[in-house]
Parts: structure tokens; sequence; C-alpha cells
């Protein structure tokens, strides 16, 4: 198996299905002639010609709004958005038509299209470029929202939100981008959208991540479990909306105790939400109160401070060790 | 070196049919009888039906609505020029139009009524989107099919969307001319000045002197037309829609026309513009005036105009029984259609709204 990086990972996931499937295209602002400007389309217009790798104008209300349009006469348009920043402009195109035609039309016309979308801190960006909002998107009913975390998963994630019958936005943590490789299978692999997955099992504690945190929170629970030999079940959430509390729950009906780790600000959160459906499903077995390791309720600061306002592993671990010794 | 022009733009304007009814023999479409009563029914077919679902509203038997009345000629007439295979992507003020397409009153009524069921629309009707609500915005809708078409290869298919005049200052207006133009899509917008949005007058949505101008910034051709003349909406739709089949990509056509009721019925025009207003666009009210040229060429007469009348009442006193026969709502459907894929989070709220409204029901029997 070859060794990719996460934007190897989704381009050949993006490849693999464009060969499968002739309706599915691609577009968005720089990605043909350029390959995106993180490389993820990089090589798909030598291969699939302008017709399928559309550079379009700077105009994100356009790319969700004409990608609804082809989606609707039969066609599976991959948009991109080029910074999860700039992507609020197509929210009245997503939020009104993408999540809506379903319903409206009882099934009659539907709507399956991705829309792709760099998103999270760590890179040293430009204001715009480091936010993670994945909780606004995952307010919208009708619009599942997938993050995957790492280069396999994320070849297989893409593989499915393309071969799924919904909207579904699909945010990538650039962060993650060029980090860490990871053997990818050569032959398609598609993974499950609506599930999460315990990717470290443990008896003391359950620790839910997504995205770029997952990493931080990996090394968290090892160094706690080599300090003081507690062990730490890990899970990774992999899709936002709609989300499998299920296995969150089953983890902490064992463990009794729950953090969980988000770069986006707290309020309102996916780790309140989570933190939320514990006390309704699992509070009896709850040992100590779901810990929230978050970014603050700030304007995203440029990234001069960024560092100190995104999670680290230290954070993460004394959350962890706060909630082992509640 | 001097200055100079570097490029003169101009708009046409289009009138086939003047206001007494007298069309320009040289302009005249040329279109089969049929057709052309065709054309006049939908437009009497859509005033009428207007008439009774204001009535039902005002009977509290459906909820608000808006009306189409006085501006028949410029959304059936570009219809006609349409072909089945041929997308219709409306806003929400085509009635008669809608009607051509093979939908019917009944779901009209439905979906006035609250219900998703409405956009259910009859077997044949594949290539017609539901009512648009938010300004503007299936404008893009429109270039994205219409790029499908070109995609797969089906020549000989355009795609046909309305929307008003104040869509034309919302920004996916002008992204989609561009977008359109960009990719040679076969579309025809067709803007219907109906001189209001809500209550903001033309002379407020812009200084431009016309709307379709608008469209050669992307150097995308235009036509205004008066749009209360059946005859030069269907010529100028027609040709525009021919030129897209043809691959000459997209046309902006502004029909120049006149709500002449309320916005919806939630509405009230007494409070933004007059009544002397009001009448002098009734003077160029679209059916009479086509039906004097329909005269004028022994196709029509006031027989016949009795018969479509009684045939007319006929069909929306069946269609508004069918409607009120359709009554039973599963009313979990919402749950079945937030995603093509069950999860377990959405069914195990299905089962609690379904306990819910069990309790509700015993303690308020």
């Amino acid at each position: 198996m070859p060794k990719l990086n996460m934007v190897q990972a989704i381009n050949l996931g993006l490849s693999q299905e464009m060969e499968r499937d002739e309706t599915v295209l691609v577009l968005g602002e720089d990605v043909g002639v350029d390959g995106g400007v993180f490389r993820v389309t990089d090589g798909l217009l030598e291969k699939f010609g302008p017709s399928r790798v559309m550079d379009t104008p700077i105009a994100e209300s356009a790319v969700m709004g004409t990608a609804v349009g082809m989606a609707l006469a039969g066609l599976k348009p991959v948009g991109e958005m080029q910074f999860s920043g700039f992507s609020y402009l197509m929210i009245p195109q997503l939020e009104g038509h993408a999540a809506r035609f379903r319903s409206r039309t009882h099934g009659r016309l539907t709507v399956p299209l991705v829309i792709r979308m760099p998103y999270g801190g760590g890179v040293r960006a430009l204001e715009h470029h480091s936010e993670s909002r994945e909780a606004t998107y995952a307010h919208f009913p009708g619009v599942k929202v997938v993050i995957p975390s790492g280069p396999r998963n994320a070849r297989a994630l893409i593989t499915a939100a393309i071969r799924d019958p919904d909207p579904v936005v699909f945010m990538e943590p650039k962060r993650s981008y060029r980090a860490f490789r990871e053997e990818v299978p050569a032959e398609p692999e598609v993974m499950e959208i609506g599930k999460a997955r315990v990717v470290r099992e443990g008896k003391d504690l359950t620790l839910v991540a997504w995205g770029a945190m997952m990493r931080p929170a990996l090394h968290a629970a090892e160094e706690v479990e080599k300090k003081r030999g507690a062990s730490v079940e890990v899970i990774d959430l992999l899709t936002i909306s709609p989300m499998d509390s299920g296995t969150i729950a089953a983890s902490v009906k064992k463990t009794g105790r729950c953090v969980v780790v988000q770069e986006a600000p707290r309020n309102l959160g996916i780790s309140s939400e989570i933190t939320a459906r514990l006390n309704d499903e699992v509070l009896l077995y709850l040992e100590a109160p779901v810990k929230r390791v978050t970014g603050y309720d700030v304007v995203t600061p440029y990234f001069g401070r960024e560092t100190m306002y995104l999670p680290t592993e230290g954070r993460i671990r004394r959350g962890i060790e706060e909630t082992l010794d509640f | 070196m001097p200055r100079k022009d570097i490029l003169r733009l101009s708009v046409p304007y289009l009138q086939v049919l003047d206001e007494k009814g007298k069309a320009d023999k040289e302009l005249e479409p040329d279109l089969p009888p049929e057709e052309l009563v065709r054309l006049y029914r939908a437009m009497v077919l859509s005033r009428e039906g207007d008439q009774r679902m204001l009535n039902l509203q005002r009977q509290g038997r459906i909820g608000t609505f808006p009306p189409g009345v006085g501006q028949e000629a410029a959304f059936c007439a570009p219809t006609l020029a349409l072909k089945k295979k041929d997308w219709f992507v409306g806003a929400f003020r085509e009635p008669g139009a809608r009607m051509m397409r093979g939908e019917n009153l009944a779901r009209a009524l439905l979906l006035y009524n609250g219900f998703e069921e409405g956009n259910v629309a009859p077997e044949g009707c594949e290539r017609t989107l539901p009512v648009s609500i938010i300004v503007g915005a299936q404008t893009l809708h429109a270039v994205g099919i219409a790029y499908a078409m070109k995609y797969k290869g089906e020549k000989d298919t355009a795609v046909l969307v309305f929307f008003g005049d104040g869509a034309t200052s919302e920004g996916d207006f002008y992204e989609a001319l561009n977008f359109a133009s960009l990719w040679e899509a076969p579309v025809v917008f067709l803007c219907q000045n109906n001189q209001y949005a809500i209550s903001v007058p033309r002379s407020r949505q812009t200084r431009s002197r016309t709307l379709a101008q608008k469209a050669l910034a992307q150097d995308v051709p235009c036509i205004q037309v008066d749009g209360n003349d059946a005859l030069g909406m269907y010529s100028a739709a027609a040709e525009a829609l021919e030129m897209a089949r043809s691959g000459g990509g997209p046309t902006l056509i502004e029909a120049v026309t006149y709500r002449l009721l309320m916005h919806t019925t939630a509405d009230d025009p007494g409070k933004y513009r007059s009544k002397e207003e009001e009448e002098e666009w009734r003077k160029k009210d679209p059916i009479p005036r086509f039906r004097i040229y329909l005269e004028g060429k022994g196709l029509w007469n006031s027989r016949k105009e009795e018969a479509l009348r009684a045939e007319v009442k006929e069909t929306l006193d069946a269609e508004v029984r069918a409607f009120e026969s359709m009554k039973d709502f599963q009313p979990d459907a919402p749950f079945d259609y937030v995603f093509g894929t069950p999860h377990p989070w959405i069914e195990a709220q299905r089962a609690e709204f379904l306990a819910e409204l069990e309790k509700e029901r015993s303690e308020n029997a």
C-alpha cells in the first residue's frame, strides 16, 4: 500500500470516483490549472479535462447554486470553497435549497453534492483562514457534515460523500493536510457516513475528538496512560451531523467519564451537544461532569496568538486528569 | 492618443401587439391557431385560478399566496415556447405557466395550504422545478441545470428561469449571468418586471434605465419586451430559447408588466401606490388585448368565450374538489425526507414526535 498524506489521499478518492462515474465533476476557484491552492485537485484537469474540472469565477454562492442545479439534473458536483472562512457566502444556497429539495418535494428532487472546504487553525495563515465552524453547518437539517482526521479515512469518506444521496459538507482539517502519511489501499474504500469510530480502546475515560484535534488527543491519551496507568478510550467522531452519539454513549456507559475536544468556540459547539446527549442517555453512569476542552468564545485571533488559543495536547491531558480526579 | 469609445451597447425593445390589440404584421409570430387558443386559455385559466384561490384564501381555506393577475402574458407566452424536454425553473408568480407545464390547481392549493405534497408534481413534470421563494436564488439552479444539459450532450434542450425586478438586485442574479455567459449555458433569464418588489418601486430598485441592460456587462444579449403583449413575449422567448438550444448561449428578457393585485394576500398595495396608477395599468391588461387579436383573426367570438369560461369553471371546480378530498397527510412525513439514508438519531426523534403527538391528542380529546 502506498503511503499518502491527506492531500494525496483526497486527490486519489476524487480521481477514482471520477473514473468510476462520469457524472462526477469538480468545480471551484483555482481547482483546475492550479490544482487547488492546497493541490487537492492536482492533476485532475489533465486527466478529466475542463468540462469536468472547472475553474470558476470567485463566487461562492454561484459555485453552490450551480452545483445545486447540476445535481437536480443528474450530475454529482464536488464544489470547493477555497477556505471555510469564505464559505458563508454559499450558505443561502446550502440552507435554502441544497438541504431542502428532498423535503420540499417529498423525495421527487434530490441534491446529491459535496462541498469541500479546508478549515481550522494551526497553519499561521491570514485572517479568515483559521476558523472551525462545523457547528454552523451541523445546525442545518438535511445537510451532512463530515470531517476526516487522517489520509485513510479522508479518502474513504470523500468516496462515501460523493456516493451519498444528500448534500455533504466535507471539512478538511488543513493542519493535517501534510502533517503525516498513512498507508491508503489502492482499491477504493468507503466508510459509512453517520458513524463514529473507536480508534483506541480504554476503560477509564472516553475522549472524543475529530479533525486536527485527533492527533493531540491520541498523544494525550497515551501520555496519561504512561503517567498514571489510566486507560483512555478515544473516539474519532468523523461525521459531525447526523452524529453517532450511540457509539459515544456506549463507551461512556463503560468508562463513566468523558472529555470532548474541539477546536471551535465553546458556545453552542458540537461538544455541548455531545454533553447534552450524554446527560439524556447515560447520566446515571457518569462519575464526573463531561469536560469540554475547546476554543474560546473570541473572534479567532490572528496567527501570532493562535497557538495559545488552540487546544493543545497539554490542555487535553489536563482535562483528562481533572475528569479522572473529580 | 485621443480618448475613444471602445464599446457601445444597446437594448432593443419589442412590442408586437399594441395596447389596442393591433398586431404589427411584420413582427407577428407564425403560430398555428390551436397554439394561439391554447395560450389564451392558459391566461384565462391562470386569471380564474387566482380568483378562485383569492376566494378560498378569504374563506380561510388556504394560506397566503402570490397571485399573478395582470402578468399572464409575461409568464404564459414564454412557456408556450418551451418544449417538454426543456426545463422550467420558476420563482413564485407564474401560476398559469405551471398549469401549462402539467401542474394543476389542486396541487397549488395544497402547497398554499401548507403541505409539501403540493410540490409532488404529477407525472410528466420532471423538468418543472417547484416554487422558489428566496429571491433570485433559482437563477443559479437554472445555470447549473443548463450546464448539466450541455455536459450530458442533451442538445436541443434549454432552461427557462423566471424571477422578478427585485431579484435583479441580488448577487445571485449577477453571478448567474456571469456563469451562464462563461459556460455558454443554454438558459433564458426571464425577468418579470412588475414594477414593485412588494412595496419598493422599480425606481428605487435601481437607477439603470432598463433591467435588461444588466446582462450587457456579461456580454449576454438582452431585450426589453412589453410584458403585457402575449405575442411579443412569445416571440422574444421563442427566439432566445432557440438560440440557447442551438448552442448560442444565454439571453436576458425583461418583461415590462404590472402586478395588478397584491404581492401576496398578506400585502396591502394601498399602502404604497395609487388607485389611479392601478387603473392606468388595467387598461393594458394582457387578456382583453390578446382576445381582440384573436377575434380579429377570426379565431374567437363571444360564443367561444362563453364556452371557455364554462370549461375553465368546471376544471377549477374539479380541482378544488380534488384538493378538498386530499386530507390524509402522514404527520411524520418530514422525518422521511431529512436524508436519503436512515439514521438512528432521526428515527429516535420520529418515535418521540409520534408519542408526543399521541399524548397531545389524548390530552386534548
